[in-house]
Protein backbone atom coordinates (compact mmCIF):
# COMPACT_ATOMS: atom_id res chain seq x y z
CA UNK A 1 0.00 0.00 0.00
CA UNK A 2 1.42 3.33 -1.25
CA UNK A 3 1.12 6.44 0.89
CA UNK A 4 1.33 7.22 4.51
CA UNK A 5 -0.54 4.74 7.06
CA UNK A 6 -2.91 5.94 9.78
CA UNK A 7 -3.89 3.27 11.60
CA UNK A 8 -2.05 4.08 14.52
CA UNK A 9 -3.42 7.28 14.75
CA UNK A 10 -7.18 6.06 14.51
CA UNK A 11 -6.52 3.72 17.25
CA UNK A 12 -5.38 6.44 19.51
CA UNK A 13 -8.42 8.03 18.15
CA UNK A 14 -10.62 5.78 19.32
CA UNK A 15 -8.99 5.07 22.43
CA UNK A 16 -8.96 8.61 23.38
CA UNK A 17 -12.91 8.50 22.79
CA UNK A 18 -12.93 5.76 25.26
CA UNK A 19 -11.40 8.10 27.72
CA UNK A 20 -7.78 7.65 27.40
CA UNK A 21 -5.94 10.90 27.80
CA UNK A 22 -3.75 11.51 25.41
CA UNK A 23 0.01 12.05 26.66
CA UNK A 24 1.11 15.28 27.93
CA UNK A 25 4.22 16.61 25.51
CA UNK A 26 6.54 19.50 26.65
CA UNK A 27 4.79 22.44 24.30
CA UNK A 28 6.31 25.87 24.49
CA UNK A 29 3.09 27.99 24.86
CA UNK A 30 5.46 30.61 23.60
CA UNK A 31 5.73 34.33 22.68
CA UNK A 32 8.04 34.37 19.32
CA UNK A 33 8.50 37.14 16.97
CA UNK A 34 10.37 38.54 14.03
CA UNK A 35 11.04 41.89 12.49
CA UNK A 36 13.29 42.94 9.62
CA UNK A 37 15.47 46.12 9.81
CA UNK A 38 17.27 48.45 6.79
CA UNK A 39 20.11 45.99 6.88
CA UNK A 40 19.09 42.57 7.70
CA UNK A 41 16.44 40.93 10.53
CA UNK A 42 16.07 40.05 14.32
CA UNK A 43 13.78 37.13 15.83
CA UNK A 44 13.19 36.61 19.52
CA UNK A 45 11.34 34.10 22.02
CA UNK A 46 11.02 33.71 25.48
CA UNK A 47 12.13 30.50 27.04
CA UNK A 48 9.42 29.10 29.10
CA UNK A 49 8.13 25.56 28.42
CA UNK A 50 5.22 24.30 29.85
CA UNK A 51 3.32 21.05 30.17
CA UNK A 52 -0.07 21.28 31.09
CA UNK A 53 -0.30 24.08 33.92
CA UNK A 54 3.43 23.11 34.96
CA UNK A 55 6.22 24.93 34.02
CA UNK A 56 8.56 22.33 32.72
CA UNK A 57 11.50 24.59 31.82
CA UNK A 58 12.13 27.40 32.63
CA UNK A 59 14.91 28.63 30.63
CA UNK A 60 14.87 26.30 27.31
CA UNK A 61 15.85 27.49 24.12
CA UNK A 62 13.51 27.97 20.82
CA UNK A 63 15.97 30.07 18.92
CA UNK A 64 16.92 27.24 16.20
CA UNK A 65 19.89 27.01 13.52
CA UNK A 66 18.88 26.29 10.53
CA UNK A 67 22.08 27.26 8.81
CA UNK A 68 24.88 30.24 9.75
CA UNK A 69 22.56 33.40 8.12
CA UNK A 70 18.84 31.16 8.83
CA UNK A 71 17.43 31.00 11.86
CA UNK A 72 14.32 29.40 13.24
CA UNK A 73 11.93 30.66 16.33
CA UNK A 74 9.95 27.93 17.33
CA UNK A 75 6.37 27.38 19.39
CA UNK A 76 3.74 24.41 20.05
CA UNK A 77 5.40 20.85 20.73
CA UNK A 78 8.59 21.42 21.64
CA UNK A 79 10.43 18.19 20.69
CA UNK A 80 8.46 18.98 17.25
CA UNK A 81 9.63 21.93 16.57
CA UNK A 82 13.08 20.61 17.54
CA UNK A 83 13.16 17.91 15.58
CA UNK A 84 11.90 19.50 12.48
CA UNK A 85 14.00 22.61 12.29
CA UNK A 86 17.24 19.83 13.09
CA UNK A 87 15.91 17.90 9.60
CA UNK A 88 15.01 20.69 7.35
CA UNK A 89 18.68 22.03 8.81
CA UNK A 90 20.03 18.94 7.51
CA UNK A 91 18.67 19.18 4.08
CA UNK A 92 19.50 23.08 3.88
CA UNK A 93 23.16 22.05 4.47
CA UNK A 94 23.04 19.19 1.76
CA UNK A 95 20.75 21.06 -0.84
CA UNK A 96 23.18 24.43 -0.48
CA UNK A 97 26.53 21.59 -0.95
CA UNK A 98 25.07 20.35 -3.69
CA UNK A 99 24.00 23.70 -5.51
CA UNK A 100 27.33 25.11 -3.97
CA UNK A 101 25.83 28.44 -3.17
CA UNK A 102 24.73 30.07 0.14
CA UNK A 103 20.95 28.82 1.15
CA UNK A 104 18.23 31.05 0.87
CA UNK A 105 15.67 31.27 3.58
CA UNK A 106 12.18 30.99 0.84
CA UNK A 107 13.90 27.34 0.30
CA UNK A 108 14.25 26.47 3.51
CA UNK A 109 10.29 28.30 4.46
CA UNK A 110 8.98 25.84 1.41
CA UNK A 111 10.56 22.90 2.75
CA UNK A 112 9.34 23.36 6.00
CA UNK A 113 5.72 24.13 4.52
CA UNK A 114 5.87 21.22 2.23
CA UNK A 115 7.16 18.56 5.31
CA UNK A 116 4.62 20.13 7.17
CA UNK A 117 1.58 19.93 5.02
CA UNK A 118 2.47 16.48 4.08
CA UNK A 119 1.39 15.75 7.67
CA UNK A 120 -1.49 17.43 8.31
CA UNK A 121 -1.01 19.67 11.30
CA UNK A 122 0.28 16.69 13.10
CA UNK A 123 3.92 18.01 13.60
CA UNK A 124 2.99 20.60 15.69
CA UNK A 125 5.07 23.15 14.93
CA UNK A 126 4.74 26.69 14.18
CA UNK A 127 7.62 28.30 13.23
CA UNK A 128 9.48 32.40 12.17
CA UNK A 129 11.54 31.68 9.85
CA UNK A 130 14.49 34.71 9.23
CA UNK A 131 17.51 35.16 7.64
CA UNK A 132 19.55 36.95 4.77
CA UNK A 133 20.74 35.46 1.81
CA UNK A 134 21.68 36.98 -1.37
CA UNK A 135 18.48 37.82 -2.64
CA UNK A 136 17.86 40.19 0.41
CA UNK A 137 16.32 39.48 3.58
CA UNK A 138 13.33 37.03 4.60
CA UNK A 139 11.15 36.89 7.07
CA UNK A 140 8.28 34.62 7.05
CA UNK A 141 5.84 32.51 9.80
CA UNK A 142 5.17 28.43 8.89
CA UNK A 143 2.25 26.87 10.70
CA UNK A 144 1.66 23.79 11.78
CA UNK A 145 -0.80 22.56 8.82
CA UNK A 146 1.56 24.04 6.06
CA UNK A 147 0.14 27.94 5.57
CA UNK A 148 2.78 30.65 5.12
CA UNK A 149 3.02 34.51 5.59
CA UNK A 150 6.18 36.70 4.41
CA UNK A 151 5.73 40.26 6.46
CA UNK A 152 7.58 42.94 8.08
CA UNK A 153 6.97 42.07 11.55
CA UNK A 154 5.40 38.64 12.76
CA UNK A 155 4.62 37.46 16.22
CA UNK A 156 3.62 33.32 16.66
CA UNK A 157 2.70 31.61 20.05
CA UNK A 158 0.33 32.19 22.75
CA UNK A 159 1.49 34.95 23.50
CA UNK A 160 1.11 36.46 19.43
CA UNK A 161 -1.65 38.97 20.49
CA UNK A 162 0.03 40.52 23.32
CA UNK A 163 3.29 40.86 21.31
CA UNK A 164 1.36 42.20 17.79
CA UNK A 165 0.13 44.67 19.90
CA UNK A 166 3.16 46.31 20.70
CA UNK A 167 4.02 45.70 17.09
CA UNK A 168 1.02 47.90 15.61
CA UNK A 169 1.54 50.65 18.39
CA UNK A 170 5.57 51.04 18.02
CA UNK A 171 6.55 49.79 14.65
CA UNK A 172 7.84 52.25 11.87
CA UNK A 173 9.46 51.67 8.79
CA UNK A 174 13.06 52.34 8.50
CA UNK A 175 14.34 50.97 11.91
CA UNK A 176 17.82 50.59 12.80
CA UNK A 177 19.40 47.51 14.33
CA UNK A 178 19.32 48.56 17.55
CA UNK A 179 15.61 50.16 17.28
CA UNK A 180 14.56 46.54 16.07
CA UNK A 181 16.14 44.78 19.25
CA UNK A 182 14.93 46.79 21.44
CA UNK A 183 10.97 46.43 19.62
CA UNK A 184 11.49 42.48 19.56
CA UNK A 185 12.56 42.38 23.27
CA UNK A 186 9.78 44.65 24.22
CA UNK A 187 7.31 42.53 21.70
CA UNK A 188 8.41 39.56 23.71
CA UNK A 189 8.28 41.75 27.40
CA UNK A 190 4.64 42.04 26.54
CA UNK A 191 3.68 38.03 25.97
CA UNK A 192 6.15 36.90 29.30
CA UNK A 193 4.03 39.09 31.39
CA UNK A 194 0.66 39.30 29.93
CA UNK A 195 0.02 35.56 28.56
CA UNK A 196 0.47 32.74 31.13
CA UNK A 197 2.00 29.96 28.88
CA UNK A 198 5.29 32.36 28.31
CA UNK A 199 7.87 33.47 31.16
CA UNK A 200 11.17 34.21 31.65
CA UNK A 201 13.67 35.16 29.97
CA UNK A 202 14.03 37.37 26.29
CA UNK A 203 16.27 35.23 23.88
CA UNK A 204 17.25 37.38 20.67
CA UNK A 205 18.90 36.62 17.42
CA UNK A 206 20.34 39.34 15.13
CA UNK A 207 21.03 37.97 11.33
CA UNK A 208 23.29 41.13 9.49
CA UNK A 209 23.83 41.26 6.03
CA UNK A 210 28.22 40.90 5.96
CA UNK A 211 28.08 40.28 8.96
CA UNK A 212 28.91 37.45 11.59
CA UNK A 213 24.99 36.22 13.07
CA UNK A 214 25.08 37.06 16.56
CA UNK A 215 23.32 34.71 19.24
CA UNK A 216 21.98 36.56 22.01
CA UNK A 217 21.36 34.48 25.15
CA UNK A 218 19.23 35.55 27.40
CA UNK A 219 18.94 39.28 25.97
CA UNK A 220 17.33 40.07 29.08
CA UNK A 221 16.45 38.50 32.30
CA UNK A 222 13.39 40.22 33.80
CA UNK A 223 12.40 37.64 35.80
CA UNK A 224 15.78 36.23 37.93
CA UNK A 225 14.89 34.66 40.92
CA UNK A 226 15.85 36.58 44.12
CA UNK A 227 18.47 34.46 46.71
CA UNK A 228 17.09 32.58 49.54
CA UNK A 229 16.43 34.43 52.83
CA UNK A 230 17.77 30.91 54.46
CA UNK A 231 18.50 27.52 53.52
CA UNK A 232 16.59 24.59 53.97
CA UNK A 233 19.38 22.28 54.13
CA UNK A 234 18.68 19.03 56.55
CA UNK A 235 21.44 17.68 58.99
CA UNK A 236 23.65 15.10 57.93
CA UNK A 237 21.68 11.94 58.93
CA UNK A 238 18.05 13.14 58.55
CA UNK A 239 17.40 10.22 55.89
CA UNK A 240 16.98 6.60 58.04
CA UNK A 241 18.89 3.55 54.95
CA UNK A 242 18.30 0.45 55.33
CA UNK A 243 21.94 -0.40 53.16
CA UNK A 244 24.21 0.49 51.25
CA UNK A 245 26.91 -0.15 48.98
CA UNK A 246 29.90 1.57 47.23
CA UNK A 247 31.13 1.09 43.84
CA UNK A 248 34.56 2.39 42.50
CA UNK A 249 35.14 2.97 39.19
CA UNK A 250 37.54 -0.13 39.30
CA UNK A 251 34.87 -2.17 40.60
CA UNK A 252 32.60 -0.97 37.49
CA UNK A 253 35.55 -1.56 34.81
CA UNK A 254 35.91 -5.48 36.18
CA UNK A 255 32.78 -6.12 34.81
CA UNK A 256 33.86 -5.37 31.21
CA UNK A 257 37.39 -4.95 29.54
CA UNK A 258 38.22 -4.13 26.62
CA UNK A 259 41.63 -6.58 25.05
CA UNK A 260 43.53 -5.43 21.68
CA UNK A 261 43.78 -9.19 19.78
CA UNK A 262 47.74 -10.16 18.93
CA UNK A 263 48.67 -10.12 15.60
CA UNK A 264 48.64 -13.86 15.98
CA UNK A 265 46.36 -15.11 12.66
CA UNK A 266 45.23 -18.24 14.62
CA UNK A 267 43.65 -15.71 16.78
CA UNK A 268 41.04 -14.25 13.58
CA UNK A 269 41.13 -17.99 11.87
CA UNK A 270 38.02 -17.61 10.13
CA UNK A 271 37.22 -17.46 6.25
CA UNK A 272 39.51 -14.70 4.68
CA UNK A 273 37.01 -11.80 3.38
CA UNK A 274 36.35 -11.96 -0.21
CA UNK A 275 36.61 -8.35 -1.89
CA UNK A 276 34.58 -7.78 -5.06
CA UNK A 277 36.48 -5.17 -7.49
CA UNK B 1 -9.51 3.02 31.55
CA UNK B 2 -6.49 5.57 32.72
CA UNK B 3 -3.29 6.78 30.98
CA UNK B 4 -0.83 4.60 30.26
CA UNK B 5 1.70 6.89 32.22
CA UNK B 6 -0.37 6.34 35.52
CA UNK B 7 -0.81 2.99 35.53
CA UNK B 8 2.22 1.72 37.37
CA UNK B 9 3.12 4.99 39.42
CA UNK B 10 6.67 5.83 40.08
CA UNK B 11 9.17 8.98 40.47
CA UNK B 12 12.19 10.04 39.54
CA UNK B 13 14.30 12.68 39.95
CA UNK B 14 17.95 13.81 39.50
CA UNK B 15 20.33 16.80 40.98
CA UNK B 16 23.40 18.21 40.61
CA UNK B 17 25.47 19.10 43.35
CA UNK B 18 29.34 20.30 43.59
CA UNK B 19 31.45 17.88 41.40
CA UNK B 20 28.49 15.26 41.83
CA UNK B 21 24.88 14.39 40.89
CA UNK B 22 22.54 12.37 42.40
CA UNK B 23 19.51 10.21 40.97
CA UNK B 24 16.54 8.39 43.09
CA UNK B 25 13.54 6.64 42.28
CA UNK B 26 10.93 5.01 44.59
CA UNK B 27 10.00 1.01 44.28
CA UNK B 28 6.17 0.62 43.34
CA UNK B 29 5.48 -1.11 40.47
CA UNK B 30 1.15 -1.20 40.58
CA UNK B 31 -1.80 -2.02 38.41
CA UNK B 32 -3.72 0.99 39.22
CA UNK B 33 -4.30 1.24 43.34
CA UNK B 34 -3.08 -2.48 43.84
CA UNK B 35 0.29 -2.70 45.08
CA UNK B 36 2.10 -5.60 43.26
CA UNK B 37 5.90 -5.04 44.08
CA UNK B 38 7.77 -3.23 46.39
CA UNK B 39 11.50 -3.61 44.83
CA UNK B 40 10.79 -2.24 41.03
CA UNK B 41 14.05 -0.09 40.67
CA UNK B 42 13.53 2.75 38.07
CA UNK B 43 17.17 3.35 37.37
CA UNK B 44 19.77 1.89 35.36
CA UNK B 45 23.81 2.37 35.06
CA UNK B 46 24.80 2.18 31.65
CA UNK B 47 28.55 3.35 32.21
CA UNK B 48 31.19 4.20 35.51
CA UNK B 49 29.11 7.38 35.56
CA UNK B 50 26.11 7.23 33.41
CA UNK B 51 22.75 6.39 35.17
CA UNK B 52 19.53 6.77 33.23
CA UNK B 53 15.80 6.82 35.33
CA UNK B 54 12.64 5.74 33.90
CA UNK B 55 8.93 6.13 35.12
CA UNK B 56 5.54 5.68 33.52
CA UNK B 57 4.06 2.41 32.13
CA UNK B 58 6.37 -0.47 33.71
CA UNK B 59 6.75 -2.50 30.68
CA UNK B 60 8.07 0.14 28.61
CA UNK B 61 10.38 0.69 31.22
CA UNK B 62 11.76 -3.07 30.76
CA UNK B 63 11.78 -2.31 26.91
CA UNK B 64 13.70 0.67 27.01
CA UNK B 65 16.01 -0.10 29.93
CA UNK B 66 16.69 -3.46 27.80
CA UNK B 67 16.74 -1.84 24.04
CA UNK B 68 19.16 1.03 25.49
CA UNK B 69 21.24 -1.03 27.25
CA UNK B 70 21.97 -3.48 23.69
CA UNK B 71 22.61 -0.12 21.80
CA UNK B 72 24.98 0.77 24.49
CA UNK B 73 27.06 -2.70 24.73
CA UNK B 74 26.88 -2.14 20.73
CA UNK B 75 28.26 1.29 21.00
CA UNK B 76 31.18 0.15 23.52
CA UNK B 77 32.34 -2.68 21.20
CA UNK B 78 32.49 -0.37 18.14
CA UNK B 79 33.82 2.39 19.78
CA UNK B 80 35.63 0.71 22.59
CA UNK B 81 34.91 3.22 25.16
CA UNK B 82 32.29 3.94 27.30
CA UNK B 83 29.40 6.80 26.68
CA UNK B 84 29.44 9.65 28.75
CA UNK B 85 25.92 11.18 29.47
CA UNK B 86 26.44 13.98 27.16
CA UNK B 87 27.90 12.41 24.11
CA UNK B 88 31.29 14.30 22.93
CA UNK B 89 32.89 12.61 26.37
CA UNK B 90 37.06 12.10 25.11
CA UNK B 91 38.53 9.58 27.37
CA UNK B 92 40.60 11.79 29.99
CA UNK B 93 38.35 14.60 29.29
CA UNK B 94 37.23 16.62 32.60
CA UNK B 95 34.66 15.04 33.88
CA UNK B 96 31.61 18.05 34.74
CA UNK B 97 28.28 17.25 36.37
CA UNK B 98 25.69 17.16 33.82
CA UNK B 99 21.47 15.94 34.14
CA UNK B 100 19.20 16.37 31.63
CA UNK B 101 15.43 15.04 31.25
CA UNK B 102 13.05 14.22 28.19
CA UNK B 103 9.58 14.29 27.31
CA UNK B 104 7.77 11.39 26.06
CA UNK B 105 8.49 12.04 22.34
CA UNK B 106 12.22 13.47 23.19
CA UNK B 107 12.10 17.17 24.00
CA UNK B 108 15.05 16.91 26.06
CA UNK B 109 15.44 19.57 29.08
CA UNK B 110 19.11 20.65 30.02
CA UNK B 111 18.71 21.91 33.12
CA UNK B 112 21.31 23.28 35.56
CA UNK B 113 19.79 22.28 38.89
CA UNK B 114 16.99 19.38 39.20
CA UNK B 115 15.24 16.88 36.71
CA UNK B 116 11.64 15.67 37.63
CA UNK B 117 9.61 12.56 36.41
CA UNK B 118 6.65 10.43 37.38
CA UNK B 119 3.41 10.49 38.74
CA UNK B 120 5.01 12.41 41.08
CA UNK B 121 6.30 14.84 39.16
CA UNK B 122 3.87 17.60 40.51
CA UNK B 123 5.22 17.02 43.79
CA UNK B 124 8.60 16.73 42.94
CA UNK B 125 8.54 20.19 41.29
CA UNK B 126 7.49 21.47 44.14
CA UNK B 127 9.47 19.99 47.00
CA UNK B 128 12.84 20.04 44.97
CA UNK B 129 12.22 24.00 44.42
CA UNK B 130 11.83 24.36 47.30
CA UNK B 131 15.09 22.09 48.98
CA UNK B 132 17.69 22.52 46.07
CA UNK B 133 20.20 24.88 46.60
CA UNK B 134 23.60 25.19 44.51
CA UNK B 135 26.88 23.23 45.22
CA UNK B 136 25.86 21.27 48.23
CA UNK B 137 28.65 18.34 48.52
CA UNK B 138 27.88 14.66 48.23
CA UNK B 139 26.55 14.02 51.79
CA UNK B 140 24.09 17.13 51.50
CA UNK B 141 23.01 16.54 47.61
CA UNK B 142 22.39 13.04 49.65
CA UNK B 143 19.92 14.20 52.37
CA UNK B 144 18.28 16.85 50.09
CA UNK B 145 17.41 14.98 47.29
CA UNK B 146 16.17 12.11 49.55
CA UNK B 147 14.28 14.65 51.82
CA UNK B 148 12.47 15.80 47.93
CA UNK B 149 11.84 12.40 46.70
CA UNK B 150 10.34 10.96 50.27
CA UNK B 151 7.85 14.28 50.93
CA UNK B 152 6.57 13.96 46.96
CA UNK B 153 6.51 10.36 46.84
CA UNK B 154 4.22 10.66 50.52
CA UNK B 155 1.62 12.95 48.57
CA UNK B 156 1.09 10.42 45.64
CA UNK B 157 -0.87 7.39 46.14
CA UNK B 158 1.29 5.90 43.03
CA UNK B 159 3.93 6.06 44.32
CA UNK B 160 6.76 5.03 47.31
CA UNK B 161 7.07 1.93 48.98
CA UNK B 162 10.86 2.52 49.01
CA UNK B 163 13.32 4.67 47.50
CA UNK B 164 16.99 3.94 45.44
CA UNK B 165 19.28 7.06 45.41
CA UNK B 166 22.75 7.01 43.85
CA UNK B 167 25.55 9.60 44.66
CA UNK B 168 27.69 9.88 41.40
CA UNK B 169 30.76 11.09 42.51
CA UNK B 170 34.27 11.81 40.33
CA UNK B 171 36.14 8.01 41.73
CA UNK B 172 32.73 6.92 43.34
CA UNK B 173 29.23 5.87 42.89
CA UNK B 174 27.45 5.42 46.31
CA UNK B 175 24.04 3.63 46.28
CA UNK B 176 21.88 3.53 48.81
CA UNK B 177 18.05 1.96 49.41
CA UNK B 178 15.91 4.42 51.71
CA UNK B 179 13.56 3.43 54.41
CA UNK B 180 10.46 5.02 53.53
CA UNK B 181 6.26 4.57 54.08
CA UNK B 182 4.88 1.13 52.46
CA UNK B 183 1.48 2.28 52.65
Amino acid sequence: MPGFDFSNYNRNAALHARGVPLPKATSTGTTIVGCIYDNGVVIAADTRATSGPIVADKNCEKLHYIAPKIWCAGAGTAADTEFTTALISSNVELHSLSTGRDPRVITCMTMLKQHLFRYQGHIGAYLVVAGVDPTGVGLYTVHAHGSTDKLPYVTMGSGSLAAMSVFESMWQPDLNKEGAIALCSEAIKAGIFNDLGSGSNVDVCVIEKDKPTQLLRNYEKPNERGLKERNYRFPRGTTAWLNQKVISKEDMKKYVTIETLSGDDNLAAGEKMEVDV
Amino acid sequence: MGSPFDINGGACVAMVGKDCVAIACDLRLGMQALTISNNFPKIFNYAPSTYLGLTGLATDVNTVSDLFRYKVNMYRLREERHISPSDPGQPGQLIVPFICGFDSIGCIDFAKDFIVSGTASDQLFGTCEGLWEPDLGPEDLFETISQALLSAVDRDALSGWGAQVYIIEKDKVTQRLLKGRQD
